[in-house]
């Protein structure tokens, strides 16, 4: 008994690695922290009626952005040992197969369950405010796609733990990542994490497309919206047409691992070239999917601190939209080197530098924005001027890569490396964190402070070149990706060192901000106006944090910017309180915990389906059946917040009379 | 249900200006189930993408033609096309608010449904005896994940349809269950139209 105990447990749990022992204690010691402050303060009611219950878009969106700094802290720490492995010649800090765990889970980590939540996060802590909404089109859904991202992140990230890491790369090519290369749980853990978020990511896609189309305030036409709900909407159409793809080619690899299936082996007739065309026809417009979002977080920053209209607005229209359909037109750019003729790689290259005139056309349009405007430096713009040149850079080398008989040369060298890190740190990283500091008054109701912020922005960027612009050289010296370490003979040491000094100059960037956020909820200045920034878009016309239904009474938007042109028409005196008498009651959804129990029921089937444990998965897809039929079952599912409830709530807030 | 209302009520939420709000919500429910089904769509896509692609990769093993048996499969269209009709035939008992005759089409649906689905799997299971296992060869493996997940959609439709039935018999005909069974026939009908698509691609195309 004990000794089959014993067994179990050795192949269940990771053994051997100090790292993991280090990693068990901390995770152990902090799980029973917050289950000590849950009992001790009596604090899990408040938990469930709160948190894990809500419908409410603001604090679904908050949830997001907790969930992805965490995993921005995990996938960071990942980095950062990654560099420690590679800053001089010949370390054993880490083995080969800890490296490639490390790299396949950084790259799975900060791009599914960093970028899409932050990116979510940003989604639904704006989109409705912006548009006058009093939530998004279906909030049941929304709470849905919280908890399966939240639940598929999890079972992710316990793959460190128990059972080993996934090991063959972030986007896992057959055939390493078939039964034949990786015959250990990790791959799958990585097929269900990444498959259970994504259901989530479709359905957010979907209610963000609806909520754009149907929600908006009266007045608000298309082409009144602003641009950070423009670049939401061209994002969902690209989620909503690039995600199922992910998810067949996520099943299709499971079914060869689980079934004995040979879609993707190398024998059986299976192609894994396949999978490879199928993960990039949804890799690539991913990384549109993550960056549109950033180009309207910049194009609200740059008009708000430049006080001035955007520049070029319909072009900047026309920009999203082109953007949205040419990335489906470029995958193969991934593999020019699959060999796929001349003529094939022809069309994929040049319908790739085709998505430069776009971007160029955003570029200049936030130029000319800022060009006689009355520029503020606060932190929301100091990231946006941040992002303009190192985005500029980082396009000019991706339309280097483009070009096909060169990318023979720099095909998986550390210029990719570089190239990457520069459109998706700089473009991606930097928007999202620039979004949150323009934003976060707005949630939560005091500003980030400035002076911690500062040494972040600049620890950061700094960083940013230190580390990556050596890689450029260590590509064209032939470095290539994924190499754990390399010899003293191939000169490589010294700009790997360096490099690895800016990685680690932004990860104190990133302890200061850390140190900002909580020192700000103590000391930050608070919004009492609930438009700290002298804002354009209706999000900063209600208070700072918004009332539970946004708006007491739905606002008339019928111009672009029209809260401005509303200060301007009132020569920016207070804007005059509402009669009580105008006040109506508010029709609203109902919390449900639905949505938990749905997810955490597949977080029971994901578990099953990764260890090949039958009775625990149709144990978990039972439940996720039951629960669904459950909430089809529900009709009464909303409720009207009293009159006099929304009266004494505007009245506290000065806005009633 | 979801009411995050982007328009105003009028004074006092009257019932009229209540069932108003109901519509305009239902509506948006099944906007967002077209946009599902546009997911679904690209779903299949990919399916018959990697059909296709790998439909000659035989590795030695059973092909298409000899595999598949015609008075089988045009059994299973024609069962599938008449429940696509007997879907329509309950909409527009609904519309005219009969639930009886309602119900009953969605019972006769329903039942060619199962019908459908026992057929299927008894295909496959005489499939797996003659040895074409979806092991086999990666054109067993794509043509049962193609053709099982459209035989799984069906099922979960099954399911569903009979949970609705259940729902009418409780409350009758009102907004949002018309909004429900509105749903459930986009969904049966596009299932019919991605089986016509299966029909031609994967069988006739295969016995021809």
């Amino acid at each position: 008994m004990y000794a089959s105990i014993k067994s179990f447990a050795s192949s269940f749990f990771v053994t051997g690695d100090p790292l993991i022992y280090g990693a068990d204690v901390s995770i152990g010691l902090t799980s029973i922290a917050i289950l000590f402050v849950l009992f001790y303060f009596k604090k899990w009611g408040w938990l469930w009626r709160e948190w894990l219950t809500t419908v409410d878009h603001k604090k679904i969106g908050m949830m997001y952005l907790i969930a992805s700094l965490l995993m921005l802290f995990r996938g960071g720490v990942d980095a950062l040992l990654m560099r420690a492995q590679l800053a001089m010649p010949n370390v054993h800090f880490l083995q080969a197969e800890h490296y490639n765990e490390v790299f396949t889970t950084h790259g799975t980590i900060m791009i599914l369950f960093m970028a899409m939540p932050m990116m979510f996060g940003l989604f639904n802590m704006v989109v409705p405010l912006q548009i006058g909404a009093r939530d998004v089109a279906y909030p049941y859904l929304n709470a849905v796609s919280f908890w399966l991202f939240f639940f598929g992140a999890m079972l992710f990230n316990i793959s460190f733990v128990i059972g080993g890491s996934p090991d063959a790369g972030w986007l896992s090519y057959p055939p390493l990542s078939e039964m034949s290369g990786s015959p250990g749980v990790g791959q799958n853990f990585y097929i269900w994490g990444i498959q259970i978020s994504g259901i989530g990511s479709l359905a957010t896609g979907i209610n963000f497309i609806v909520t754009i189309l149907k929600m908006r305030a009266p007045g608000m036409k298309l082409m009144k919206m602003p641009m950070f709900t423009w670049s939401v909407f061209s994002s969902s159409i690209i989620i909503i047409f690039a995600f199922p793809i992910l998810t067949v080619t996520l099943a299709l690899l499971f079914i060869d691992r689980f079934l004995g299936g040979h879609l993707f082996t190398m024998d059986g007739g299976g192609n894994p070239m396949m999978y490879v065309n199928l993960i990039w026809m949804w890799g690539h417009p991913e990384v549109y999917i993550v960056v549109l979002p950033a180009f309207g977080i910049f194009s609200e920053i740059v008009a708000t601190f430049s006080r001035k209209r955007i520049f070029g607005y319909k072009s900047m229209v026309f920009a999203l939209m082109s953007i949205s359909i040419l990335s489906f037109f470029t995958w193969v750019h991934h593999f020019f080197t699959m060999g796929a003729g001349a003529d094939v790689n022809v069309f994929f290259a040049i319908a790739t530098m085709a998505i430069g005139i776009p971007t160029g056309a955003k570029v200049f349009n936030w130029l000319f924005t800022m060009f006689r405007g009355r520029i503020r430096l606060e932190q929301p713009m100091l990231w946006t001027l941040a992002f303009i040149p190192c985005f500029v850079v980082g396009g000019a080398t991706g339309v280097m890569l483009a070009v096909a008989p060169a990318d023979y040369q720099y095909h998986n060298s550390y210029f990719l490396i570089a190239h990457f890190h520069q459109v998706l740190i700089g473009g991606v990283v930097f928007g999202y964190l620039a979004g949150i500091y323009y934003w976060w008054p707005k949630l939560f109701g005091f500003k980030l402070n400035d002076r911690l912020g500062k040494w972040a922005f600049w620890l950061w960027n700094i960083g940013f070149y230190v580390c990556f612009m050596p890689q450029y050289a260590l590509g064209f010296m032939g470095m290539t990706r994924r190499v754990y370490t390399y010899g003293w003979d191939m000169g490589w040491g010294p700009l790997n060192l360096v490099s690895t000094i800016g990685a680690f100059l932004m990860g104190i960037g990133f302890v200061f901000q850390v140190w900002q956020i909580l020192y700000s909820v103590k000391y930050g200045e608070r919004d009492t106006t609930g438009d700290p920034w002298d804002g354009r878009t209706l999000e900063w016309s209600i208070p700072s944090p918004p009332p539970m239904y946004n708006f007491a009474v739905v606002p008339h938007a019928g111009e672009r910017d029209s809260f401005w042109e509303e200060k301007e028409r009132r020569n920016f005196a207070p804007a005059p309180p509402v009669p009580v008498a105008q006040l109506e009651s508010i029709h609203m959804p109902k919390n449900s915990g639905v949505p938990f129990v749905f997810s955490a029921c597949w977080f029971v089937a994901g578990f099953g389906f990764v260890f090949g444990w039958l009775w625990m998965a149709i144990l978990g897809m039972v439940g996720v059946g039951v629960t669904l039929l459950i909430r089809s079952f529900q009709y009464d599912t909303d409720y009207y917040v009293p009159v006099e409830e929304v009266r004494e709530t505007e009245v506290a807030a000065g806005r009633a009379v | 249900m979801q009411h995050a209302i982007g328009h105003g009520h009028s004074q006092g939420a009257d019932s009229h200006s209540h069932d108003h709000g109901h519509h305009d919500q239902e509506s948006m429910k099944v906007l967002g189930f077209w946009i599902f089904l546009v997911t679904d769509c690209l779903l299949f896509g990919t399916l018959f993408a990697t059909y296709v692609v790998l439909k000659a990769h035989t590795d030695g093993g059973p092909t298409g033609k000899e595999l598949f048996e015609i008075p089988g499969f045009v059994a299973e269209t024609f069962i599938l096309l008449t429940s696509s009709f007997t879907s329509g035939l309950a909409v527009l008992a609904m519309n005219k608010k009969k639930v009886g005759q309602l119900i009953g089409w969605l019972i006769v649906t329903v039942l060619l449904g199962a019908s459908f689905v026992g057929l299927e799997i008894n295909e496959f299971v005489n499939m797996v005896h003659e040895g074409a296992t979806i092991s086999t060869s990666a054109f067993l493996t794509a043509f049962f994940v193609l053709v099982g997940t459209h035989g799984l959609h069906v099922s979960v439709g099954l399911v569903w349809m009979i949970a609705l039935m259940i729902q009418l018999k409780m409350r009758g005909v009102t907004p949002v269950t018309k909004r429900k069974i509105t749903v459930i026939s986009l969904y049966w009908h596009f299932l019919d139209v991605v089986w016509i698509f299966l029909f031609t691609i994967v069988y006739l195309m295969g016995v021809m």
